[in-house]
């Protein structure tokens, strides 16, 4: 392929993302905000893929690959924990097994 | 970059990485709309987690791969580290553990944008009249990096780095290593942020014109660091929320321009989607403050709006009405409709669970119990909500500030707790407010309100509270965890 088709398909589909992005988005209610936040904080932990692909050209030079290991592991952190612990915050959002009663049954048991 | 095809296993063919590079992006896009519900959502965000699974077997399988024993190690730190950290922490820390998730990412991106220069810099500049042209072709590729990359790198290395300080400022002041209050130069500070950006910009301009120089890198980087500490520390702790949105925006940002670079479009789509994100995010929290995004980034909310404040504390010669646990609680029994303001107060004293506990007690007298929740509640968009959800309060149970503010006026008493600047009816009636024009929620409006505050003191705008000498007002002063649990002891004895 010609790069500068590269270039321009590349931009397309930036340009393209962003508006799907928007979309996407603006459907997510205030409420769920902060697992929103953490969540595309986990994805935008994909940038690890660029020290997994940067590492495997890293060659010999060991400045390198001591800062890349870095980036994998910041990278990592990034994703592992961002999608845990939006996954912590969302089970709690999760509507209860007994949703509109669930605080008359409460009444009734507890107390 | 093009890679050619070496091996010949289907597998490592280009075609088929990129359409897991697409199977995973489409993941991203559907588990984010997952995220619309609450229902849905956690479904939605395992979906997103499988594309990332998804994406990293795509590069791992590349034929280019090497180094498999860096990559396990590298890994294998970040899941020591990340892991134990997104299990153990608290939901009143999420705000800093966002901030430091969302550095940690700033910095992989200029930590790559630096290795990837050290590997190519020397050939940023070549070469440049023929690719531009549209005649380079595979051939011409081992002859120099393509303008393109180069400027997507310098991007995303200094985005990057700004992103990376910033977040850990932001991340020290909201774990209380560094003072929440603002940290300035003084007028001189927008005037050396200016200078910061210039020369990390020129330093950038440099290196892509052909300047193959790694100092000049690293003195871009430096500067970058520089700009990041220069622009947090001055900004207050109640426009976090702004901040951390705006970093999160950064740093997808700094992603998607990595992968321009690397020719790599699910890091192309997932930093776009992620920087349309927070782009949302902070314009949302910042028209909830009435205040544009440059004038918090520029910074001190905290010193203009004090002075503000002070003159405006001696104009109340009215007089504060506090009250006790047991009128509280009897006031509060005997409503038929209360609503419940949390703010950043409920977060400090951990006040969620007793919170909760009250609200099942007037629950249990048949009071109609609803929470209002002003979008820059707290330190993040959304604090309140995941507090309260931690609590087990029904999703229902959580209104936003437009379904709240017309059920104010058929409420009988609202309990606000620990939120100050966000009920100030100052924002609609004093024109020469700092936060005139801000969308409060309209707690005045109801019968009576019952405030509990540790004390008098302004809030993070500095401004005083006319709320607080309203005569339907009453002050119930102290810590709101023990405010709470106090008031739902009385209840019980009632």
């Amino acid at each position: 392929m010609i790069l500068a088709s590269i270039l321009t398909t590349n931009l397309a589909i930036l340009v393209l993302a962003g508006f799907v992005g928007f979309v996407v988005i603006s459907k997510v209610p205030n409420t769920l905000h902060t697992p929103l936040m953490s969540g595309t904080n986990a994805i935008h932990g994909i940038v690890v893929l660029g020290g997994l692909l940067v590492v495997g050209l890293a060659g010999n030079d060991a400045f390198n690959k001591v800062i890349l290991v870095i980036a994998i592991a910041f990278g990592t952190i990034n994703v592992v924990g961002g999608f845990l612990v939006t996954d912590r915050m969302l089970e709690m959002f999760k509507t209860k097994p007994k949703p509109a009663n669930a605080d008359e049954n409460e009444k009734a048991g507890k107390s | 970059m093009i890679q050619l095809p070496l091996a010949t296993s289907f597998l490592q063919d280009q075609n088929f990485l990129d359409v897991l590079y697409i199977i995973a992006f489409a993941l991203f896009i559907q588990g984010l709309r997952g995220l619309a519900g609450p229902t849905t959502a956690v479904r939605g965000n395992r979906i997103a987690a499988v594309g990332m699974a998804i994406a990293v077997i795509a590069t791992l399988l590349s034929p280019n791969e090497g180094n498999w024993g860096l990559i396990v190690i590298g890994v294998a730190i970040g899941t020591a580290v990340g892991v134990p950290a997104a299990r153990r922490v608290k939901m009143t820390a999420m705000p800093q553990m966002v901030a430091l998730f969302n550095g940690v990412g700033g910095g992989a991106v200029f930590l790559i944008a630096w290795a990837e220069f050290r590997r190519h810099g020397s050939t940023y500049g070549s070469h440049t009249v023929t690719f531009v042209s549209g005649l380079g072709s595979l051939t011409l590729q081992g002859g120099g990096v393509p303008t393109y990359v180069a400027i997507f790198s310098v991007f995303a290395a200094i985005v990057g780095s700004v992103s990376f300080w910033g977040s850990n400022i932001a991340f020290g002041k909201l774990q209380e290593i560094l003072p929440g209050r603002p940290i300035t130069l003084g007028p001189a500070q927008q005037f050396v942020n200016l200078v910061l950006l210039l020369l990390a910009l020129a330093a950038g301009i440099d290196l892509v014109a052909g300047a193959h120089s790694e100092l000049i890198f690293i003195g871009m980087l430096i500067c970058a660091a520089l700009l990041g500490n220069a622009v947090v520390l001055p900004i207050g702790g109640a426009d976090m929320p702004v901040v951390i949105s705006l970093l999160n925006a950064f740093t997808g940002l700094s992603a998607a321009a990595t992968g321009m670079a690397l020719d790599n479009t699910a890091l192309i789509v997932a930093g776009m989607i992620v920087g349309a994100s927070g782009t949302i995010l902070t314009n949302l929290m910042a028209t909830a403050m009435n205040r544009s995004i440059p004038s918090i980034v520029a910074g001190g909310f905290g010193g203009g709006g004090v002075v503000e404040g002070a003159t405006g504390a001696g104009e109340h010669a009215g007089t504060v009405r506090s009250t006790s646990a047991a009128d509280a609680a009897i006031q509060l029994a005997y409503a038929s409709r209360v609503v419940i303001v949390p703010g950043y107060g409920m977060a400090v004293a951990q006040a969620q669970h007793a919170v909760r506990e009250l609200t099942k007690e007037l629950e249990k007298r048949g009071v109609e119990v609803s929470y209002a929740i002003h979008p820059v509640a707290g330190r993040m968009p959304g604090h309140m909500n995941v507090l309260l959800a931690e609590a087990d309060v029904p999703y229902d149970q959580l209104r936003e500030m437009d379904d709240a503010n017309p059920e104010f006026a058929r409420t009988d008493v609202s309990l606000v707790i620990g939120a100050n600047d966000v009920t100030n009816p100052a924002a609609k009636n004093t024109p020469s407010s700092p936060i005139y024009g801000m969308p409060i929620l309209e707690v005045a409006d109801n019968r009576s309100v019952i405030v509990i505050k540790r004390s008098m003191n302004p809030g993070f705008a500095g401004i005083e509270n006319e709320l607080y000498y309203d005569p339907k007002t009453a002050m119930l002063f102290g810590d709101a965890k023990s405010a709470v649990s106090e008031i739902t002891a009385e209840l019980g004895q009632l």
